[in-house]
């Protein structure tokens, strides 16, 4: 049914013009009605995607490597229970504030080490051949979801730059305007984290096939206090490591300061990889509370990845490089 | 203060602190406690416990500061009631956070600062409300009692330890209930330094301090 989700939407138009597309209220009631029949035959996570979004569509090939074989989270829960500190430190900022978010026009400066830099529009990105993906998300605070991303990897993007034999890590730069995120307005105590945030990986992760730029989530374009227009996903670090509404992307040859390893050195490293037997200084990280259930799950080696990346990080202690 | 006003006021305190509870209570039953309920109900009893104790502590400060003798009729019923919610965060904590892993929560208690300190603050509470009774006042005497009862201000502090080390930098609300303490006790201290006056220290210690002083 997955498969009928994307036909669907194929049918629907991504390549029309935006002139020529059914005007909201028309296209909201076709989709009760196409939902209501939806209904009738399809499981209950994806009944929910039908039902709850209201974003444009976004096209896309589900990509079968890629496909967690567990209950997806609610889109409910996935767009209002979010960490994104530009908009606000509580859960339920960034749904309340995602309004204030502009994500057009937006482009993404790629650019440092490397052959051919240059800035992209998102209107080129979300034409990029997407695919989705089902990943799990691990956030530092021992909670997860479940979630079918709609991306590319980011290596299409950095092949294009080319990037040279000196780079070695990339950095991710969120946007810095007050006015679009009322969190980076100073507060009585001073800050929260200091802005831009950045986040980075080193090449090798940032070329790995899991890591994903994204634009979409559950058949839709990104809602803003996801990260719209356009964020990265690497699954086998906590939910920090992902930046979001990224503006920038560049190669460097030294390892990128990264936000909440300024804020609390000793509490998040560099690396971050999701891992069971390395606690956090103030909370075990052996468990976590899968969003929608009542018992807490074990937590997997690199959140259930290890086959995949396990060998990026052959012979290092990853106590010390936490 | 007749008996109207006291009953009315008890029963305000009543209300107002089974109030969230009661919020919650509704939420569970309407499926509205968000994406992590049991995160929410944690943290809002958790946040009830530290308003009620810290409201306890003011009740003195009233009576220093405007010389009214109904704050002190309310205190032991906060603290009481303070008590109640404490006890229900903690064993929120251990059945519905954890479901009786006992052995992870130990571990936590040993190596977790701010679960130490809260797991503290709750044992230290025990014996307070153990002791709330009148005959207990009695059996133990006042200035027993009244020692035992300064621990409320160790409590105090413990419990606004225990959220100023939980949260995440950037959450600012730890350190209003961090200053609202300091100010509950610096008037507790100013008035303490005001009373070593020598004037004062040939005055005779009774349990209510009289107006005419001043």
């Amino acid at each position: 049914m997955l498969i009928k989700r994307s036909a669907d939407q194929k049918l629907r138009g991504e390549d029309i013009a935006s002139g020529e597309i059914t005007a909201h209220g028309v296209y909201l009631n076709r989709r009760a009605f196409m939902t209501g029949v939806a209904a009738l035959a399809l499981t209950p996570w994806s009944r929910e995607a039908e039902a709850q979004g209201n974003l444009q569509p976004l096209a896309a090939t589900k990509n079968p490597a890629y496909q967690v074989q567990e209950a997806l989270t609610s889109y409910k829960s996935v767009t209002t229970y979010n960490n994104f500190y530009e908009f606000g430190t509580d859960k339920g900022d960034p749904a309340a504030h995602a309004a204030s978010l502009k994500t057009r026009p937006w482009t993404v400066q790629v650019d440092g080490l490397c052959a051919r830099p240059k800035t992209f529009d998102i209107e080129e990105l979300i034409k990029l051949p997407l695919e989705e993906r089902v990943y799990r998300l691990r956030c530092v605070e021992a909670w997860s979801m479940v979630i079918p991303w709609i991306g590319f990897p980011l290596s299409t993007l950095l092949k294009r730059v080319e990037p040279t034999g000196q780079a070695k890590y990339v950095e991710f730069t969120t946007l810095v305007n007050p006015e679009m995120f009322p969190g980076q307005k100073r507060g009585i105590f001073g800050f929260s984290l200091d802005w831009p945030y950045t986040e980075g990986l080193r090449l090798d992760e940032a070329m790995h096939p899991l890591t994903l730029m994204t634009v979409g989530l559950y058949g839709q374009v990104l809602p803003n206090q996801n990260g719209a227009p356009l964020r990265v996903v690497v699954p086998w670090k906590y939910g920090f490591k992902s930046g979001k509404s990224i503006v920038r992307i560049r190669l460097t040859s030294d390892e990128p300061k990264t936000s909440w390893n300024k804020a609390a050195p000793s509490e998040y490293g560099f690396y971050s990889n999701v891992n069971p037997e390395v606690s956090h200084p103030r909370w075990s990280q052996a468990t976590e509370r899968r969003i929608g259930e009542f018992k807490r799950r074990d937590t997997l080696m690199f959140n259930g990845y290890a086959d995949q990346v396990a060998s990026l990080y052959a012979g290092m202690d990853l106590k010390k490089f936490y | 203060m007749t008996w109207r006003v006291r009953v009315g006021l008890k029963a305000a305190v009543w209300i107002a602190s089974l109030w969230p509870l009661g919020v919650l209570v509704r939420g569970f039953l309407t499926d509205d406690l968000g994406a992590n309920p049991i995160d929410h109900i944690t943290r809002t009893l958790g946040l009830t416990a530290l308003v009620l104790l810290l409201t306890s502590l003011g009740m003195t400060p009233l009576r220093t500061l405007f010389h009214w003798s109904w704050p002190i009729q309310l205190r032991r019923l906060l603290g009481l009631l303070a008590f109640f919610y404490v006890c229900l965060h903690f064993a929120v904590w251990i059945g519905l956070d954890h479901f009786f892993a006992w052995r992870p929560m130990w571990e936590d208690v040993l190596k977790r600062p701010y679960i130490t300190v809260g797991v503290l603050a709750l044992v230290l509470l025990i014996p307070l409300a153990a002791t709330s009774t009148a005959g207990m006042i009695k059996r133990l005497g006042g200035a027993n009692w009244r020692l035992l009862h300064k621990l409320a201000y160790v409590i105090g502090g413990l419990g606004v330890l225990h959220f100023l080390w939980l949260a995440k930098k950037g959450r600012t609300t730890p350190y209003y209930y961090a200053i609202t303490l300091a100010v509950l006790l610096g008037i507790r201290l100013w008035d303490w330094l005001r009373k070593k006056t020598p004037l004062d220290t040939l005055a005779p210690r009774t349990g209510e301090r009289v107006g005419a002083r001043d």
